[in-house]
């Protein structure tokens, strides 16, 4: 990746008169040696996969601790029964964003995006765009080009595994990409794309990875559902005009301090924070005799 | 760094380090002891030992044991499929010198009787390292075609082994030289730009002095997924 900051892709985008994904595209085919259509479809394929892993989730699986399973299904019944205050986009958001992240605790296949722990947030957005607008395929995987080109520069400025940047890395930084691929999708320029993904990012600063049992269960699965509607509504501030007052290049080396700061009791040891809790030592001495 | 590492890979849950890179160790493991394992003694150390029964990381290994990718959905039935294909295994937990948290070591034994003794560690994102082998320290990745020589520590065999690399024309990457002790035994661990070709190994496997090579293809290993 030759993007060190977003900045640069949107001067590139600029200077070539192409759309973000576009510079993100052409990168990838100079990287790794590829023509633009298996660039293009190496992409498709990560959204088709995305797709079958929301398609084949099943409500009555149980994770290997028994902490994870069913809220999925939980709550479908009520976003469909008309129980919920938060919107019919919202609710699938939040139904296919505890699929993904149950699916992925309960070993079946998922897509990492930008990590397995928080596999749920780009697809519940995403698919859920996509089915509540009727956009085609391609437009689709233009988007995850866009929201993967943002992964990359969070990836050269900060980090993305919550081992060693707590789970802002993780669902921070999955929810600015989609958040930059949604604001794309709903008609953004370049501004918006930038604008929603530090708008996302700096609204979930400092959150700390503290896996109960050092398990990818609680509370992640749930983190996937904030990550997701936290995409959401960046993206739609964004589109009204609003911007980060801070520029989306610092926010990302903000978290990227933040993160060099967090105790390491904080990042994926299952030491703090919730992990610590007594609810959650009474978990994890249950689990390790088990085995 | 790529795009795809970014978006994808496309996996079995629940975790890229403790999950798809176990994965990823257990297919090495096979490939290194070139032929189907038929016992596996598995020890796990650190996080793999702590956290490795709720990250599915038991049933990772030896899934990749079996030869297995990363996104395979046999992976949490890999139990039962060990059964199936006569593959015996143990699990048990120890505690490893200076290693990586996720790390294991694993005995493995070969349909034909090869043995095989190696650690190897998952560092993030599905990334591993292969730190020993059969006692004695190696640091590779599998990215790269990989030969592995374990000789009598004596002068010649670095130069026997690079000359026949340059015969065959095959470019080294990197190189890597141990020893137990002066005379000892010794491993030689070189990455490679191409596949060395298997008559070669061969030949390496017959000379005086030389106990033991291993080889990772990454030829056959595309083979053998597809």
């Amino acid at each position: 990746m030759s993007f060190h900051s977003l900045e640069e892709i949107v001067s590139a985008a600029e200077q070539q008169k192409k759309p973000f994904f576009r510079i993100v595209l052409e990168d990838d085919m100079s990287e790794r040696m590829v023509s633009e259509e298996e660039s293009f479809l190496a992409m498709q394929a990560m959204y088709s996969a995305m797709n079958s892993a929301d398609e084949s989730y099943d409500g009555g699986m149980k994770s290997a601790s028994g902490l994870v399973g069913n809220d999925g299904q939980k709550m479908e019944e009520a976003v469909k029964a008309g129980k919920t205050i938060s919107g019919s986009f919202m609710g699938e958001v939040m139904v296919r964003a505890l699929k993904m992240g149950e699916s992925n605790a309960c070993m079946k296949r998922i897509v990492a995006a930008p990590t397995a722990g928080s596999c749920g947030v780009m697809p519940a957005v995403f698919l859920t765009y996509q089915n509540c607008f009727h956009v085609s395929d391609e437009k689709m995987t233009e988007a995850m080009f866009t929201a993967a080109g943002i992964g990359t520069v969070i990836a050269e400025r900060a980090f993305l595994a919550g081992a060693t940047g707590g789970c802002q890395a993780e669902i921070g930084s999955a929810s600015a990409m989609a958040a930059g691929g949604l604001a794309y999708l709903m008609g953004g320029g370049n501004q918006e794309i930038i604008h929603a993904s530090a708008i996302a990012l700096k609204s979930l600063l400092g959150l700390v990875c503290d896996p109960v049992a050092g398990l990818v269960e609680v509370p992640c699965v749930k983190r996937n559902v904030i990550g997701a509607v936290n995409a959401v509504s960046s993206a739609d501030m964004a589109m009204a005009g609003i911007v980060s007052r801070i520029p989306p290049d610092e926010v990302i080396s903000a978290m990227r301090a933040i993160g060099m700061a967090l105790p390491c009791s904080l990042k994926e040891t299952g030491e703090g924070g919730l992990a610590a809790t007594p609810s959650a030592v009474e978990i994890a001495k249950k689990l390790i005799s088990d085995f | 760094m790529n795009l795809f590492d970014i978006v994808g890979p496309v996996m079995v849950g629940p975790s890229s380090s403790h999950t798809a890179g176990a994965v990823r160790i257990g297919h090495i493991a096979r490939r290194l002891l070139n032929e189907p394992a038929a016992k596996a003694e598995i020890f796990l150390h650190g996080s793999f030992l702590a956290t490795g029964k709720g990250h599915g990381t038991d049933r990772a290994l030896i899934a990749g044991l079996l030869g297995m990718s990363t996104d395979d959905e046999r992976i949490p039935d890999s139990f039962a499929w060990a059964d199936k294909l006569g593959l015996a295994y143990s699990f048990a937990g120890i505690e490893l010198q200076d290693a990586h948290p996720n790390s294991v070591f694993m005995k493995l034994t070969g349909a034909k009787g090869r043995h095989l003794e190696l650690i190897a560690s998952s560092l993030g994102g599905g990334r591993i390292k292969v730190c020993e082998i059969d006692g004695l320290e190696a640091n590779f990745c599998g990215d790269y075609p990989t030969l592995i020589v374990r000789n009598q520590d004596q002068p010649g065999h670095v130069a026997e082994v690079t000359s026949m690399l340059a015969h065959k024309s095959v470019n080294i990457a990197t190189m890597q030289l141990y020893r137990d002790k002066r005379g000892g035994s010794a491993v030689l661990v070189l990455e490679c730009d191409k596949e060395v070709p298997r008559e070669s190994i061969k030949w390496l496997e017959k000379l005086e002095g030389i106990y033991k090579v291993t080889y990772l293809s990454l030829e056959e290993a595309k083979k053998e997924s597809s």
